[in-house]
């Protein structure tokens, strides 16, 4: 199984939370108990506070790139591998420690199936061929001389949210859960414009998308959504691709599954008939209860989660709060989002951040006052096309539980009278 | 632009015009020679299109599968760290479904499509056509789809059906009633 939940087990590689003074990071919980007595004391004395020392000695030299400050250390990608392959595996976006909309290029989530190449960017090209007019190929420099757009746009996997399958709902933080979607700006050739110089055969119906990894990931896709709003991604957030997003070139397929937007690009064939690949049969089709399986479910329907209160977090106390989450649907904008914090018997409208963009994330926002006593909060979006996502027993009426892929239902957290947030199925 | 050429994008602006117009680029594109295309070409597709020569049986490919599978896949494609590849028995409308190759695979081509491509995990594309025919020729005999001693080539693979061809259902393009 791609995500084996028996290799969700924390490893070294995540565990930054350590409380032990002999580690790395429990020096650091430890000075920093340190550093509030300190604070304490001194606000207790009469004289006035000193400046704290970063306003009484410069400050650090320049930096050719910039890193997030060490105070950040633990806002980082949750990672399960195959410990008999550590390029094979996933890694989450730890959405309930980030805001706004924009994931940071290095938080962004990860599906590697046979580890992260290291291309040169000299000898990679695009070929493209099958039924076209004329087979060409295109190197990296060609390609960054061709027209581009940008646009945000998150990417999910298909496998997002998995978990929510099983019987007992799991306590992880948010991104552990639903971390497997991240958003950015992609920047790039407009795949059309390179499909538009090859020129179409008339039987030309499906693309087959084929990356430069040591799994040879391929997958194939429908003309339509090629020649739509389909990109040859080179810059995410303004600075090329990082290499575990594709570098040097990354397909981008607004809206649609995780594994559509293929990584590392560097073929794609023009078929009558979609291959049938392994990524579009054994795996990314959804069992149901039938024992049919849907396949080709591209799209990824509306969603929504609220980041902040939610799993593994703690309310300081009972006052005013904000509701903080993100929606989004690969159907368009989204249209609404509605909180409630009595387990969906009531709703509220929740506030939107601009931009609120089609086919990307969305901040919503609610002011809460708690009163202390136990609550359930809940979100549910609804987007252009009207669609609602739907509660977790109504996804699972119409899909069973071994569908896997494609769970986009209500997320539920609790709120216990002394501020601890759970994970609930409600 | 040649005849052809001319041709084929007066049939492209008919037959599949993009919604609006694409930018117009600088068309840089480098013309390919059919070999460097098919030095490349590893998809394959289920009618066979793309098969290579060479061919394998079941009884050879266990030799492949037990010195370059086994290790993550199991004694008999079952029981490793790695995917189920054989011995599914619980049905696909059943609470704990198999979806092995026997069980759930729709196509016998993705079979050797995805070990040439992808396997093994830790020396991919180091089979050669031969080995790659045998050790699926070993899995679809593992999974009971045929016998120990039945050739697979490019002509044999495409005609073989698999239990669970008829599984699958298109969700694209149209949304599914909720
Ligand atoms: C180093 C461990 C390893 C070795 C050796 C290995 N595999 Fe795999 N195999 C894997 C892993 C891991 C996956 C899942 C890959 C993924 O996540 O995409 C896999 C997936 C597969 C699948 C797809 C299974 C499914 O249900 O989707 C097949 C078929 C397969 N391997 C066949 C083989 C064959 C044949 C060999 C020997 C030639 C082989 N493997 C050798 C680890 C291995």
């Amino acid at each position: 199984m791609p995500f084996n939940p028996k290799e969700r087990e924390l490893d070294m590689q995540n565990s930054i939370e350590s409380e032990d003074p002999k580690s790395e990071s429990g020096r650091r919980k430890f000075l920093k108990k340190g550093l509030v007595l300190t604070g304490a004391a001194l606000a207790g004395t009469a004289k006035a506070d000193p400046p704290p020392p970063w306003m009484t000695r410069p400050g650090a030299p320049l930096s050719n790139y910039g890193q997030p400050s060490p105070h950040e250390r633990a806002v980082i990608r949750w990672v399960a591998a195959n410990t008999d392959a550590p390029g094979n595996g996933i890694s989450w976006t730890p959405l309930e420690r980030l805001e706004g909309i924009v994931t940071p290029s290095g938080l962004h989530f990860e599906r590697h199936h046979n580890g992260v190449p290291q291309i040169d960017p000299a000898f990679h090209r695009l070929t493209v061929h099958g039924l076209v007019g004329k087979a060409l190929s295109f190197g990296i420099d060609e390609l960054l001389r061709y027209p581009m757009a940008s646009r945000l746009c998150f990417i999910e996997c298909g496998g997002n949210s998995n978990a929510c399958w099983h019987q007992e709902p799991m306590q992880a933080p948010a991104g552990n859960i639903h971390g497997l979607a991240s958003c950015s700006e992609w920047t790039g050739v407009p795949l059309a414009t390179v499909l538009d110089e090859c020129g179409l055969q008339p039987n030309a119906k499906w693309l087959i998308a084929e990356g430069a990894d040591a799994a040879a990931m391929n997958v194939s896709i429908p003309l339509d959504k090629a020649l739509g709003d389909a990109l040859l991604a080179l810059y995410q957030n303004g600075e090329r691709l990082r290499p575990e997003n594709g570098y040097p070139l990354r397909l981008i397929l607004p809206g649609w599954e995780g594994v559509t937007n293929v990584k590392w690009l560097h073929r794609l064939q023009l078929a009558e008939q979609p291959a049938m690949a392994r990524n579009e049969t054994a795996k990314y089709t959804e069992l149901l209860p039938s024992g049919q399986a849907r396949q080709f479910s591209f799209v990824m329907e509306a969603k929504s989660l609220i980041t902040r209160p939610s799993g593994g977090q703690t309310l300081p106390g009972p006052g005013l709060h904000q509701i903080s989450g993100l929606a989004w649907s690969g159907r368009g904008a989204i249209r609404q989002v509605e909180v409630s914090t009595d387990g969906g018997k009531t709703w509220r409208d929740a506030a939107l951040d601009a931009p609120v963009l089609p086919k990307c994330f969305t901040r919503f926002r609610l002011p809460w006052r708690w009163d202390g006593s136990p609550a359930v909060l809940k979100s549910r979006a609804t987007d252009e096309t009207g669609y609602t996502q739907p509660e977790r027993q109504t996804l699972i009426a119409e899909r069973g539980r071994q569908g896997y892929f494609h769970y986009n239902a209500i997320v539920a957290w609790a709120v216990a009278a002394e501020g601890s947030v759970s994970h609930v199925y409600a | 632009m040649s005849m052809r050429d001319l041709t084929l994008a007066l049939l492209l602006t008919v037959a599949n015009a993009p919604a609006q117009a694409a930018p117009e680029g600088p068309r840089l594109g480098q013309p390919l020679e059919p070999a460097a295309i098919s030095a490349q070409d590893i998809t394959v597709f289920p009618d066979g299109t793309g098969l290579p020569p060479g061919q394998g049986t079941a009884a050879e490919g266990k030799a492949v599968y037990d010195a370059k599978c086994a290790a993550c896949h199991g004694p008999n494609g079952a029981g490793g760290s790695a995917e189920e590849l054989a011995g599914g028995k619980n049905a696909l409308t059943s609470a704990e479904p198999d979806k092995t190759i026997g069980t759930y695979w729709p196509y016998a081509s993705t079979v050797f499509d995805f070990i040439r491509r992808s396997m093994p995990l830790d020396a991919p594309r180091s089979l050669s056509n031969g080995e790659a025919y045998a050790v699926t020729a070993y899995l679809l005999h593992a999974n009971g789809i045929i016998g120990e001693r039945d050739p697979i080539n490019a002509s044999t693979l495409p005609k073989i059906r698999m239990p669970n061809a008829a599984g699958f259902v298109w969700a694209y393009p149209e949304r599914q009633p909720r």
